[in-house]
């Protein structure tokens, strides 16, 4: 196969990849689960304060 | 109930209170070298202490020392406190301080003896190059090591900064740096010609691009939220902007080379990819800043939000100005100027030295036992008298640049060039002169962070936080 249709289909697939991680980040689906996700870094302050 | 497992804390707080003595040896060096440049005398003729052996003592004690040493301590605590669990392989985390350190020592040895593979930001001589590598690798090893122990059930976003920028750094390290040695203190690239020159700026653009922004990255998502207590104004952005910066990243290197031997339409895809990159740049920027929406109040009282929201507005005027240096044209007459200089420095003393110092004065009492810093009065002093001479720095930079840039191109009538070159030399002494100043600045506030961590470590003690001990994973 030459080389150069193998560069063309990786900057292709590279590019078709980004667009859908686009529509996965932002479909409304995932709304909540990257809202909980972004509370992450907070949630250590409120299980120590359970145990404690 | 049973707490009784805690955080590594040791190798925090080594790479911490190590990230602050670099980063005045550093930028120490920078002032050093600055003022040679005004007077040259002050390489006192010795060979060592000449500006073409400290300038690379300079650019690696602050890039790979301070920043390294930042990079390390943050990540460290970031991966920990976000997968709640202890460092994996605790005695491989050890052997990368002591290791890192040793590099640092080397470098601060040979580089002023004239030892160097002559690779811009990557002069060290390939016997560190492989103490390099293993050290790395054994970063590497903790990091991922500790993201596959997790708690928690999602790996939060600043860990896919740290973890991108660990990857990158290793490849590009081992990739740029094969060389052939000769003796034990000189070696020769692997490479020839306009490739090696391709390779070496493949690896110092990404350099920049991983290095001093991935990593830094990092920090910024996981030290906002939790200083200005909020989360991240947008997680999906923040998913976005770490995709944007892998995918287009890598392509930029080429506009360090425009108008060389370089073919054209490499030349031209890295000022594409360059252009690009303003949007993912910017949208993390925003994504940091907004963060305070809602708290704007914050930024008032908060030294330590003061220093990581103002980075980021460094970081999208240097990511704004980068882009538009990269245009072919406008590199017509940027390029081999002070205004080169300026735009690094706005981004490493604006963005990465900013950041850095906010993230340390967040985690250096939590490391120690304390609420809070000795002094938050000196935080904002130190704000203060680091952002003045910032300013000053690059204000004095982008007019000597742009000068430079205007001189060298004028052409007489008669068709002879209208300077010579020592001419635009003795034009840029007072710019030269103002930047001196704005590094003096900038040295003195760390001095004062120097004196704050100081007294930080004396009222405190070294403790290590106890690990909540979570729910099983995927709750």
């Amino acid at each position: 196969m030459d080389i150069n249709f193998i560069r063309e289909a990786i900057t292709v697939v590279s590019f078709v990849v980004f667009i859908g991680i686009l529509a996965w980040a932002y479909s409304p689906a995932n709304r909540e689960r990257f809202e909980q996700d972004a509370r992450l870094p907070f949630e250590e302050d409120a299980k120590m304060e359970e145990r404690s | 109930m049973d707490l009784k497992a805690t955080y590594n804390y040791t190798v925090v707080r080594q790479f911490a209170v190590m990230s602050v003595v670099w980063g005045i040896v550093g930028m120490l060096v920078g002032v050093i070298i600055a003022a040679q440049l005004i007077w040259p005398e002050l390489g006192f003729n010795l060979p060592w202490l000449g500006y073409g052996r400290l300038r690379p003592l300079h650019t690696n004690a602050v890039i790979f020392a301070f920043g390294g040493s930042t990079l390390f301590a943050t990540s460290y605590y970031i991966v920990q406190r976000t997968c709640e669990v202890r460092l994996f392989a605790g005695g491989l985390a050890t052997f990368t301080f002591w290791g890192w350190t040793l590099i640092i020592l080397l470098a601060a040895i040979t580089l002023p003896l004239g030892i160097t593979s002559g690779k811009e930001y990557a002069e060290l001589e390939w016997p560190i190059d492989l103490l390099i590598a293993v050290v790395w690798v054994s970063y590497a090893i903790v990091f991922f090591g500790t993201l596959a122990t997790r708690r928690t059930p999602h790996i939060y976003v600043a860990n896919w900064f740290f973890g991108a920028f660990i990857l990158t750094v290793a490849i590009l390290h081992i990739v740029n740096s094969a060389a052939l040695p000769v003796t034990l203190f000189k070696s020769y690239s692997a490479y020839a010609g306009v490739q090696d020159a391709m390779v070496q700026w493949w690896y110092g653009h990404n350099a920049v691009g991983f290095f001093l922004t991935a990593g830094f990255l990092g920090m910024m998502y996981y030290f906002i939220p939790k200083q200005a207590g909020r989360p991240i104004y947008s997680y999906r952005l923040s998913v976005v902007h770490f995709w944007a910066l892998i995918f287009t990243y890598m392509w930029a290197g080429p506009h360090h080379l425009h108008y060389t031997a370089l073919p054209d339409w490499a030349q031209s895809i890295g000022m594409l990819f360059s252009l690009i990159l303003l949007a993912p740049s910017w949208g993390g920027m925003i994504n940091g800043i907004m963060t305070l929406s809602g708290a704007w109040h914050k930024l008032r009282t908060d030294p330590i939000l003061k220093f990581l929201i103002v980075s980021l507005s460094f970081y999208g005027m240097s990511t704004f100005e980068g882009p538009m240096m990269s245009i072919k044209t406008v590199n017509a007459l940027s390029h081999y100027t002070d205004w080169t200089v300026g735009h690094v420095h706005s981004g490493a003393l604006g963005w990465v030295g900013l950041v850095s110092m906010g993230s340390l004065y967040y985690l250096i009492p939590r490391v120690f036992g304390r609420v809070e810093m000795w002094s938050m009065r000196l935080i904002s002093v130190h704000f203060w008298v680091a952002t003045i001479g910032i300013v000053l720095y690059i204000a004095a930079m982008w007019i000597a640049g742009v000068m430079q840039g205007l001189m060298w191109r004028a052409v007489s009538p008669d068709g002879t060039l209208t300077y010579s070159f020592v001419e635009s030399v003795k034009a840029t002494y007072p710019f030269y002169a103002i930047r001196l100043v704005g590094g003096l600045l900038y040295f003195a506030g760390m001095l004062i962070m120097a004196f704050n961590v100081w007294k930080t470590v004396c009222v405190g003690k070294a403790s290590d936080a106890p690990i909540p001990l979570a729910k099983p994973a995927h709750a």
